[in-house]
């Protein structure tokens, strides 16, 4: 399968920039694989991406059309191609800083008017490419580059605030759940509509050596403890859940 | 590139339309496919008409959430093949001017109708103003170039975006039209002929869509879809579009050849035109609606035996630079009345070496004759 999937990467291009342990290596391949189980040829594809480092997961890897944006405004860029020319498959993927910071009027008004896209929101939880800042995305009181006593503010909790926007289609899964990942990115790719799906990834660059996560590996296991299906969320008084990351769909 | 005639959409003969009206019909008859805005005054008028006539034109009306996503929306269309344009004003051209260097950049042709109030700011948004010239030309960061035409009319509201778009798809360039409130809101006849010439986009296939492969430096222009795996990118890329984010030569190559595409085409872009120059000792350079006020000045006093003449500016960028020069060898003075403090004054002492005088006013008013006319005979 492996191989088969190298069709689907464009020549030339060898190493990702991710670094060690990053998450978005994980999320490129799942991409990758969840078009091919789909039978989705490049050529019907369009990937748009913002400015950050999960945007350069398509561009310049994959081998179909690419744009590759300003910061935060993938989605509008998207909407343009995708409404004048509809036999684009458009899929957006960037990252949680690109979509819900700067971008974060975008997302929530396509979701609305429900724009046949589907987005992939790679969510670090930090600002990775310009050196770990604070993102709306970051738990209360992580440290980051500009929050060095602990983050004051609540995150976002993008796939409540996507779906009360009016998204057809809205899903969580982390980069350690890659089965599970990989079916919701094939099902956001057909689902007519407005998809979104939040990719937790870890970023042990910025985000872990802040954190005191002594190893990307450490990232990875804390990550696979934290997140929990919906059922098991169900089953969790509010104090259990507090620390956790509840995945699956939501619509 | 390619160049075809079409007919026009709207009936051949005479129209009554204001300004704002005749950009939209002007959109329509380049093949504008694609309009996505946000309302603001004076403009909202183009995106209504656009809106309203959707129904018989075809192709997407958006109204999207802001001015930043509107002109993201035109670039992503363009890219899908549309011929596609926005409209705003002084602050909502403010918001697109990152993506104006994007477009630049990237080489996108599309058209942004600036129709101009009093600014800065919020300003006086009903008022009259012509303050944008400069963002026009330096709105964005970084080194690049525009076309920008400044019409005078309700006719050149129509004819000018026409060319606008031809302009844009033979140079992949943005191109501005900045109108302004005046000739926004103004009704006039329009002469509307039954056929129009579109230029088109160089297609190639298999040809890198940002090298130095076409002819005077455009390249050609793919469409998503074609099956050439484009990348399109905003950093600075070599030919086939791979980011070369810290090669000096492949930036300053890219950054070199979407300057001198279109500076070494300047006698194909700018636009003038002459009034009584003949014998003038004086000239007033203006453009836009207060070169309606200037010609009605210099006619009058023509006839008071006064020799003084009117250079119109069409298009402020590229600037006229030659024939400002050689207009600066025929007179004593120059006069340049303008709704801005100076802006395109500053350019013409640049160019020319005779007495330059600018004469700006910012009341939110256009000029009235009787003032220009004061000038000139102060100077005479």
């Amino acid at each position: 399968m492996a191989r088969d999937l190298e069709a689907r990467l464009r020549t030339g291009v060898q190493a990702t920039p991710f670094c060690p342990g990053c998450g978005h290596g994980i999320l490129m391949n799942l991409i990758l694989r969840a078009l091919d189980a789909s039978g989705i040829p490049m050529e019907e594809m369009l990937f748009v991406s913002g400015i950050g480092c999960a945007a350069w997961i398509p561009s310049p890897h994959f081998k179909g059309d690419t744009l590759h944006t300003l910061h935060g405004r993938a989605i509008p860029f998207a909407t343009g191609a995708k409404l004048f020319n509809p036999a684009l498959r458009t899929l957006v993927i960037s990252g949680d800083g690109d979509l819900a910071s700067i971008g974060g009027n975008h997302l929530i008004h396509a979701a609305r008017r429900n724009t046949d896209l589907t987005v992939i929101c790679a969510n670090n939880r930090i600002y990775g490419m310009t050196g770990g800042q604070a993102a709306p995305t970051s738990p209360r009181g992580t440290r980051t580059a500009t929050t060095n006593r602990g983050n004051p503010h609540r995150p976002f909790d993008l796939c409540k605030l996507v779906l009360a926007a009016g998204a057809a289609y809205v899903a969580r899964y982390a980069v350690t759940q890659p089965l599970a990942l990989m079916e919701g990115i094939r099902r956001a790719l057909e689902r007519e509509g407005f998809s979104f799906l939040e990719v937790l990834s870890p970023c042990p660059t910025q985000f872990g050596r802040r954190n005191r996560f002594e190893s990307p590996a450490e990232m990875l296991q804390s990550l696979m403890e934290r997140c929990v299906t919906r059922e098991e969320a169900g089953r969790m008084g509010d104090e259990e859940l507090a620390e956790r990351i509840v995945t699956g769909e939501f619509t | 590139m390619s160049i075809t005639k079409v007919r026009s959409l709207l009936p051949a003969g005479t129209h009554y339309l204001s300004g704002n009206e005749a950009v939209a019909e002007g959109a329509l008859a380049a093949g504008c496919r694609y309009y996505a805005g946000y309302p603001i005054t004076p403009s909202s008028e183009i995106m209504e008409r656009m809106a309203d006539r959707r129904g018989e034109a075809g192709g997407v009306f958006a109204q999207m959430e802001d001015e930043i996503a509107s002109i993201c929306s035109v670039i992503g269309s363009v890219w899908a093949g549309a011929r596609a344009m926005t409209a705003t004003s002084g602050p909502g051209f403010s918001l697109m001017q990152e993506a104006v260097g994007y477009a630049a950049l990237t080489e996108t042709p599309l058209v942004i109708a600036d129709i101009q109030r009093a600014g800065p700011g919020t300003g006086q948004a009903t008022r009259v103003g012509s303050g944008d010239h400069m963002q026009a030309r330096w709105g964005s960061h970084g080194d690049y170039q525009v076309i920008s035409y400044s019409p005078w009319s309700v006719q050149e509201m129509y004819d000018l975006t026409i060319e606008a778009f031809n302009q844009a798809d033979r140079f992949r360039v943005p191109v501005l039209l900045m109108g302004e409130e005046a000739v926004g809101h103004l009704r006039e006849q329009v002469n509307v002929p039954p056929e129009v010439t579109l230029v088109h986009r160089e297609k190639r296939a298999g040809a890198a869509p940002f090298g130095d492969t076409g002819p005077d430096g455009v390249p050609p222009m793919p469409s998503f879809g074609e099956g050439e795996n484009l990348l399109v990118t905003g950093s600075t890329h070599d030919a086939r579009g791979f980011r070369r984010t810290d090669d000096p030569e492949v930036h300053e190559r890219l950054v070199s050849r979407i300057n001198e595409k279109i500076l070494n085409a300047r006698s194909r872009i700018v636009r003038t035109e002459a009034h009584h120059l003949e014998d003038a000792r004086l000239a007033v350079v203006a453009y836009g609606f207060t070169a309606r006020s200037a010609l009605y000045a210099v006619r009058r006093l023509r006839k008071d035996g006064l020799r003084v003449g009117l250079m119109r500016l069409q298009t402020v960028w590229p600037f006229a630079e030659q024939e400002i020069r050689e207009l600066g060898r025929a007179v004593d003075r120059i006069l340049v009345p303008e709704m801005n403090r100076g802006q395109v004054a500053g350019e013409v002492i640049k160019a020319a070496d005779c007495e330059v005088v600018p004469f700006g006013q910012t009341n939110g008013e256009i000029i009235h004759p009787d003032r220009i006319a004061e000038q000139i005979r102060r100077l005479l």
